[in-house]
């Protein structure tokens, strides 16, 4: 998902800044109050930010020939919501574009929305909407996390499809036009990672009720009788 | 243990699908779904050149190096969270 240093013409790449900024503000007050307010949550919080550091660093080939990777993003929502996972998400995205050349300066704003906010949103609305109807925690986990890395690909497909809109001229059938082509590329290759990195982030979850069950009752992302219900059973 | 063994399933599903891709797409080296985006704007729009924001980066002048720097970055962040993971174990079994 990562567009490349100065793939992104203006007005696209300020546009993108605009719509990242405000969140990525939100979210630095959020985990400033969040940390000051609940210090135990502090390493919970750097596991999420290494679980993102982990995970898309890893290259994982795909199906249709091409390598992609996977967000890490999953987990971060569920545990603190998108404003703070779109922080911890530009963390990483300033480290891969300074250092590997991987997404740029220019396109920060861009692979931040989409890396860092829309994926982790939808991440997050899922598992709240599926948490109302009871859905097995994992199950949950499992399907907002693949859903979200899924989703930050059709982002950036929607992104460049915008910059780059078949025929020159921004027009309905241009976007599509160009939207196909993109998503030809990124959504087909990531749905095998997607599986993948959703059943990666249920189980680390479940490594996280086992030894810290009490913080995700603080943090509200599950009741203590569900806590007590995942640590009592033999799954 | 339940969860190990689907996540197991579904890591071997994984290296299937690779497999599969593999015979599907003979000759392919499995490069990044991000330079291939470059080459769909270059057919969009051929006369596209990348701008230089004129922020002073480092480029990793090889493969090598670049392989070095993703390895570091999955080690830092496997380090904490074993290293927390860890510590909330060691904590709870002496508490209890």
């Amino acid at each position: 998902m990562h567009i490349f240093e100065g793939f992104l013409p203006s007005p696209w790449w300020q546009l993108w800044f605009a719509f990242s900024i405000p969140v990525i503000l939100f979210g630095m007050y959020r985990l400033n109050r969040l940390v000051s307010e609940r210090r135990e949550i502090v390493p919970l919080l750097a596991v999420a930010g290494a679980f993102i550091f982990v995970l898309s660093s890893l290259k994982l080939p795909s199906v249709t020939g091409s390598s992609s990777h996977p967000t890490g993003t999953g987990m971060a929502a569920v545990l603190f919501g998108p404003a703070i996972t779109s922080v911890l998400g530009l963390i990483v995205l300033i480290y891969q574009a300074l250092f590997l050349s991987h997404g740029g300066i220019s396109t920060l704003g861009a692979n931040v929305a989409s890396m860092g906010i829309v994926g982790p949103f939808v991440a997050y609305a899922f598992y709240k909407a599926a948490s109302k109807v009871n859905m097995n925690f994992y199950l949950n986990i499992f399907l907002a996390t693949a859903i979200a890395d899924w989703v930050t690909y059709v982002v950036t497909s929607t992104q460049l499809a915008l910059a780059f809109p078949a025929g020159g001229a921004l027009t309905v059938s241009g976007f599509l036009s160009s939207f196909t082509a993109f998503a030809a590329v990124f959504a087909t290759t990531q749905v095998p990672l997607a599986i993948m990195e959703g059943a990666l982030t249920a189980l680390i979850m479940k490594y996280v009720v086992q030894v810290k069950g009490d913080v995700l009752v603080n943090l509200q992302v599950l009741t203590s009788e569900a806590v007590n219900k995942l640590k009592g059973a033999v799954g | 243990m339940k969860l190990e063994y689907i996540v197991g399933a579904i890591a071997i599903l994984f290296v299937a699908q690779f497999f599969y891709g593999l015979a599907a797409n003979p000759g392919s080296e499995f490069g990044g779904a991000d330079g291939a985006a470059e080459d769909v704007i270059s057919g969009i729009d051929p006369s596209y050149e990348p701008w230089d924001p004129g922020f002073p980066k480092f480029e990793p002048p090889g493969g090598e190096t670049e392989s070095l720097l993703f390895a570091l970055q999955a080690a830092i962040g496997a380090i904490v969270i074993g290293y927390f993971f860890g510590y909330y174990r060691g904590k709870n079994q002496s508490g209890q």
